[in-house]
């Protein structure tokens, strides 16, 4: 016994000796250079405190709170300021982790996503002296009072548009399949969005490219249930599969990585297209079956609103990102650059001119009222 | 507190004490370590240990201190956060109770996700759509919920006793089929929030939500679930019903011998296992969140409280008092967990593992007293009584 206990030590001692060398340390060179401190507050940030929280997908979900998290993580290394963040795990944790970034003292509290929007209306309201941001949501009737919340949201229909008549360009089976995690407007814009574009390539080409997995008019189709099933992702994404899809639009969070490993498994027949980030850098591995990424540009956006909140100059007034200011957008081809027709890539621009003059008008209910 | 029954003499097993602080001991320690490694900046000063070990030493220990300050200041320190750890522990405390019950009769209950997902589900519909007078329709919603919760449960046992259909299978599928239901249930008309295309309900009305203390989380619900746990002592230790549920945990055949019904203990068992698991998922559904509202129901309404009360149920060996001091724990190690997150900056996962490495030292005493040998008890004995009628 104590023997097994002394070998244990003299084999953590040596693993330490081997693992840690005797590299000099920090300052012992230089005369009188301070060991790097971690980063602290007094880099002129003075004491101002962004803090994030997630919904249950988590800050490594590849997508969505990803990407925003991308944001507040830019605004610390930019500004110098103190940051918190609190994942959660399941719904019934938001108002309480809400609140214990409240009880942490952040200056500002951004949330990830439209589920958390109860619980931040609530929050918001009950501390004023707190400025919010929630990524993703908001409702006319209420929001607008409430001074100390701005909604950072996305017209993700636009970029949406351009992947569907991208995807319709692409398809020798003449199928396209799309899904989403839930059935949250902010889900179904970009499902909205993707079957427009479908049809218009449709009227402009006349041919007769179906879209799988969304109805447009009943709006209603297939949703995983959740955004963490990556099985039943790619459960749903095979069956788009087996019905002759051969490009696959998940809108689904880290449940889509299931359409991307059905993608990848089908040996090239069947390709994907992204959403909120480019594919080709959050889901590196699964590059060469993404044709391309509809953005969702929220680092920047959450990024700008915590600089103004610093700066003093937050204001309630709601963001929205559309093709115009970049707020979304299509990622590069990456490996498809050169599959992508020349001719398919000039069309893209030219539709991608006419939404932004509105010469194309894309209609979804889901799309957010500035 | 349960007084022991009959004239046994009241012996407090130190050496149980002692191993099972020991084992928490230990997995703080392990946890330390896997705070240190996992953390680059800390890990960086490691690099240079041999040429300047204090760089090294004081970020590990302000790495670790920090986190379990905030670990112990968020579960202990101050009304608070004690009344945010009894408000996590009571539907831990119901569910585990639930699991437990079931132990004692020998059936392995794995199915209290389902049944608190059914008694989340009739509470929270009683709750948002009846509008009854404040007291009546806080009671009505309850007792909705714990028969929802019971007649899941009772379905298990049903099929157990006339079928003989294996228990930990059919629990399992129920789970699958009462999470299945709730799904579909909130894309109906009749559960989902009107103007909302998500699976969200409408928000329970204020006459049906538990009545909580003001300054903190301490709300109706512990209250229950330590009335809950008297009444499962009772009916185990006290009545007719319970002898009947360990004698047929302990030996079926020797039960049915004596004349018992083993069917019959078999469903009532399962039918109050239910119950209280639904009455876990009746604090999910009506228990006040932080903001004061209860949370709507949605998909992840109960959260995963069916199977961690498997955990809470082994840890108190399945006895009342047992499970409600586990439960304790538990609820502690959630709302402490919460603060290392937001002051300590721990992330989610790493108190997850923590939780999990606690109940590991704690469910392999002997691990513990090989690690510590001093503690070992004098007499050579299993440790903790195995729960009658053990897991099989």
């Amino acid at each position: 016994m104590k023997k097994s206990l002394r070998l244990a030590g003299a084999l953590v001692c040596a693993a330490a000796l081997t693992l840690t060398s005797c590299a000099e340390a920090p300052g012992t060179g230089g005369a009188s250079a301070p060991p790097a401190e971690s980063p602290s507050p007094t880099a002129g940030g003075a004491a101002f405190k962004a803090c994030m929280v997630s919904d249950d997908g988590g800050f490594d979900d590849k997508s969505f709170n990803q990407n925003s998290h991308k944001g507040l993580l830019d605004a610390k290394a930019e500004l110098g300021i103190e940051t918190g963040q609190v994942e959660s795990n399941s719904t019934a944790d938001y108002a309480k982790n809400i609140q214990s970034m409240v009880d942490a003292n952040c200056n500002m509290i951004v949330t990830a996503g439209f589920l958390l929007s109860d619980d931040t209306l609530a929050a918001a309201k009950k501390n004023p002296d707190v400025e919010f941001a929630i990524v993703d949501n908001n409702d006319p009737k209420t929001y607008p009072a409430v001074t100390n919340l701005k909604p950072l949201l996305f017209n993700t229909a636009q970029s949406s548009f351009l992947a569907g008549y991208l995807a319709a360009g692409m398809t020798k089976t003449k199928k396209l399949g799309t899904f989403g995690g839930v059935k949250l407007p902010t889900v179904t814009i970009f499902m909205d969005g993707f079957s427009q574009g479908v049809d218009y390539y449709n009227k402009q080409k006349s041919t007769d490219v179906q879209v799988l997995g969304w109805d447009a008019a009943k709006q209603d189709g297939q949703f995983t249930g959740d955004f963490d099933d990556i099985k039943g992702g790619q459960r749903t994404a095979e069956g788009l599969i087996s019905q002759g899809a051969d490009i696959v639009f998940p809108v689904a969070g880290p449940a889509g990585l299931g359409a991307l490993q059905a993608a990848k498994a089908s040996g090239g027949k069947v390709n994907a297209i992204w959403v909120d980030t480019d594919g080709c850098v959050s889901a590196e591995t699964y590059c060469s079956n993404i044709i391309t990424s509809v953005n969702k540009v929220m680092d920047v956006a959450v990024r700008d609103t915590i600089k103004a909140a610093k700066d003093g100059s937050f204001s309630n007034e709601p963001y929205v990102g559309t093709l115009e200011n970049d707020g979304t957008g299509l990622a590069p081809f990456h490996e498809f650059d050169s599959k992508v027709p020349a001719e398919l890539k000039s069309e893209l621009d030219a539709v991608k001119a006419d939404i932004i003059s509105a010469k194309i008008t894309i209609e979804s209910k889901s799309q957010p009222s500035a | 507190m349960s007084p022991e029954p009959r004239k046994r003499r009241l012996v407090i097993p130190w050496s149980d004490v002692l191993i099972t602080i020991a084992s928490i001991v230990l997995a703080f320690i392990v946890g330390a370590l896997l705070m240190i490694f996992s953390d680059t900046e800390v890990r960086s000063k490691f690099a240079y240990f041999f040429a300047r070990p204090s760089d090294a030493l004081i970020a590990s220990w302000e790495k670790i201190s920090g986190a379990y300050a905030a670990l112990i200041k968020g579960a202990i320190g101050g009304y608070g956060p004690i009344t945010e750890t009894t408000a996590q522990a009571a539907p831990l405390i119901c569910a585990g109770l639930g699991v437990g019950l079931a132990f004692r009769a020998g059936l392995f209950n794995i199915g209290a996700q389902g049944q608190a997902v059914l008694g989340a589900i009739v509470a929270a519909y009683i709750g948002f759509t009846w509008h009854l007078p404040p007291g009546i329709h806080l009671l009505l919603a309850i007792l909705g919920g714990l028969l929802g919760g019971a007649f899941w449960g009772g379905i298990v046992g049903w099929l157990k006793a006339k079928t003989g259909a294996h228990e930990v299978i059919v629990t399992i599928m129920m789970n699958y089929i009462a999470l299945g239901l709730l799904a579909y249930l909130l894309t109906t008309p009749a559960f989902q929030r009107p103007g909302r295309t998500d699976p969200i309900s409408p928000i329970v009305d204020w006459n049906a939500t538990m009545p909580r203390l003001e300054g903190g989380q301490l709300h109706l619900g512990f209250l229950l679930a330590l009335l809950a746990a008297v009444a499962v002592w009772w009916l185990l230790d006290r009545s007719t019903i319970g002898f009947a549920i360990r004698a047929v945990g302990a030996n079926p055949h020797a039960a049915a011998t004596a004349g018992m019904s083993v069917a019959r203990t078999t469903i009532i068992t399962m039918f109050l296992a239910g119950a209280l698991a639904g009455l876990a998922g009746v604090q999910a559904a009506l228990g006040p969140s932080a903001s004061g509202l209860p949370v709507p129901l949605s998909l992840g309404i109960v959260g995963s409280i069916g199977f961690d009360a498997i955990t809470v149920a082994l840890l108190g060996q399945s006895k009342p008092l047992g499970t409600v001091l586990a439960g304790l724990l538990f609820g502690a190690l959630h709302a402490g967990g919460l603060a290392m997150q937001s002051v300590a900056q721990t992330p989610l996962t790493l108190t997850t593992v923590l939780q999990a490495l606690i109940v590991l030292f704690v469910a392999a005493p002997a691990l513990v007293t090989k690690i510590v040998p001093f503690l070992k008890p004098r007499k050579t004995r299993a440790f903790g009584p195995v729960p009658e009628g053990g897991l099989a």
